[in-house]
């Protein structure tokens, strides 16, 4: 079982949901974040002065998925996520020790 | 009684006072929404605070010290606690051309409104650092000292600035420039929020400043045209006045703005419509509807360039109190002297573009000065012993924590 994190620009999300849906991922966990990396962040005007924000909205995704799924999930946020311009953000993929689903008590990749 | 009451007078007052009234909770949104989320709470209650405790200060002392007595320069005490209120038969100065329409206690409500934002407006200066229980002193003593005696010189026909001529419709100097002043001298004391100018403090919630804005935009037809006192031609042309000032104001900010910053924003439209209704407050009685179209537009304009005068001169005037309100009061008073006209109201006088020559720009200026001085001189030395005695500001730790927690044990945002 892997954890799969991906940091997406917001108006994204709806595409990238799409393609994971369609490869047959069960459940997706999305949180609104803010951050920067390459990109760098933004400046805004508030009465004729400039400020720098640094940190830029986004998007987390996380997603448990079997050993066999890991690389169809990592390709589809890939190909659904992409515009080609800087902040396109980032994925990672992890390990999981263990995993349970509440209701039943199921563990291991049962409880995916 | 002397005086005769006119029904339609009455009911327009009388909805006017519920008008101006709901201005506060108005700037409490406008400001609200322009400071970080950890001083939303502090800023709305400030805001209503002032309905609390200027409500009890009116009732008690303060209408009595602005409007009793025939002194030119302070009222007394014959209306404490509004004794005598329903059985006085005139209000003293209010007798022949300035005789009321309507009952000394709906004029006592309707003033009461007024003396309930002007110290309001001081919280868009001090935003994010003053303490809370300095705040209720400042405005306590604020609302007994400065107001009443401002209200009583301008307002009051035994008042000795209106007895010179000098002409307020609504309260350009009474209310904007005795605010404006009033905020500068307490942040002179109090000093810049942390990190000011160097960190960002971009405003949290921007959709509440739209919305405190129509609330105060649609609050001041009572504000201006409600000060006309009585149902009739001069307060329909007082409400077209306010209400094209406020618009052209908007487009007179947002054109600089997109001109010298490249974007029309949203809080410089909102900015704009404001500072046009602090404008044409001192006007919108005594000019006609294409002098508040002028007016309104030089209103956006200028107070827009305004702006520039905090980071010029270092003074952490948060949210533009001084920008809008004491340059859009001043240059509201100051153009009045210019277009007035006795075609519009025959109590007025004709100002430099009507035949009347600089006789009534003087006056202006002098108003202007002379509520300038008072109310900064008087605060400024208040805001002093507040400093020096219980301190006017929060610590540094409940600065960074923020007011609603610091000094209300709240936040505004639960998760």
């Amino acid at each position: 079982m892997q954890l799969i994190t991906a940091i997406v620009k917001p108006f994204k999300l709806d595409d990238v949901k799409d393609a994971l849906k369609a490869i047959g991922v069960q459940g997706i966990t999305v949180s609104e974040v803010r951050g920067f990396g390459r990109q760098g962040g933004h400046t805004e005007t508030y009465r004729g002065a400039e400020y720098n924000i640094d940190f830029v909205p986004k998007v987390r995704l996380e997603i448990v998925v079997n050993d066999s799924q890991v690389d169809a999930v990592v390709d589809a946020i890939k190909s659904s996520a992409t515009t080609g311009k800087i902040g396109d953000g980032k994925i990672w993929v992890s390990n999981i020790n263990r995993i349970v689903r509440i209701r039943t008590g199921e563990e291991g990749s049962d409880a995916v | 009684m002397n005086y005769t009451i006119d029904s339609g007078a009455v009911a327009w007052v009388l909805v006017s006072t519920a008008l101006v009234l709901f201005m506060t909770p108005g700037l409490a949104f406008f400001y609200g929404g322009m400071v970080r989320s950890k001083n939303v709470l502090g800023m709305l209650l400030q805001n209503i605070f002032a309905m609390g405790l200027v409500t009890v200060l009116w009732v008690a002392v303060g209408f009595s010290l602005a409007f009793g007595g025939t002194n030119g320069w302070i009222g007394n005490f014959d209306f404490a606690f509004l004794k005598d209120i329903t059985t006085v038969g005139e209000l003293p100065g209010y007798t022949g051309a300035f005789a009321l329409a309507i009952p000394p206690i709906l004029f006592m409500g309707y003033q009461m409104m007024f003396a309930i934002i002007t110290p309001a407006l001081i919280t868009g200066a001090t935003a994010d650092r003053l303490k809370f229980s300095a705040y209720a002193v400042l405005i306590g003593v604020w609302a007994v000292l400065v107001y009443p005696t401002v209200a009583h010189w301008v307002f009051s026909p035994n008042g000795w600035l209106f007895k010179e001529g000098a002409l307020d419709f609504a309260g350009g100097a009474v209310v904007h420039i005795n605010a404006g002043a009033a905020a500068l001298a307490v942040i002179l004391i109090l000093k810049p929020r942390k990190g000011w100018p160097r960190e960002a403090m971009p405003p949290h919630n921007l959709p509440f400043t739209v919305l405190g804005t129509g609330i105060l935009w649609f609050g001041w037809f009572g504000f201006n045209a409600g000060s006309a006192l009585a149902a009739n031609g001069l307060a329909a042309q007082a409400l077209v006045n306010t209400h094209v000032a406020a618009a052209s104001a908007m487009l007179g900010w947002l054109l600089i703005e997109k001109l010298k910053a490249g974007h029309a924003t949203t809080l410089g439209a909102v900015s704009g419509a404001v500072a046009g209704l602090v404008a044409i407050t001192p006007c919108a009685g005594f000019v006609s509807t294409s002098s508040a179209l002028l007016i309104g537009l030089a209103a956006g304009a200028i107070c827009y360039l305004s702006l520039a005068l905090k980071n010029r001169f270092g003074f952490d005037d948060s949210l533009d109190v001084i920008a809008v309100h004491l340059i859009g009061g001043l240059l509201g008073s100051l153009l009045l002297g210019v277009f007035s006209d006795t075609t519009i109201n025959s109590l007025g006088a004709d100002g430099l573009f009507n035949g009347g020559g600089s006789s009534l720009l003087g006056k202006q200026l002098l108003a202007s000065v002379a509520v300038f001085a008072f109310s900064f001189g008087v605060t400024y030395i208040v805001a002093i012993i507040i400093n020096k005695t219980m301190g006017l500001r929060v610590t540094h730790d409940e600065e960074m924590v923020g007011l609603d927690q610091s000094q209300h044990a709240e936040t505004a945002y639960q998760v």
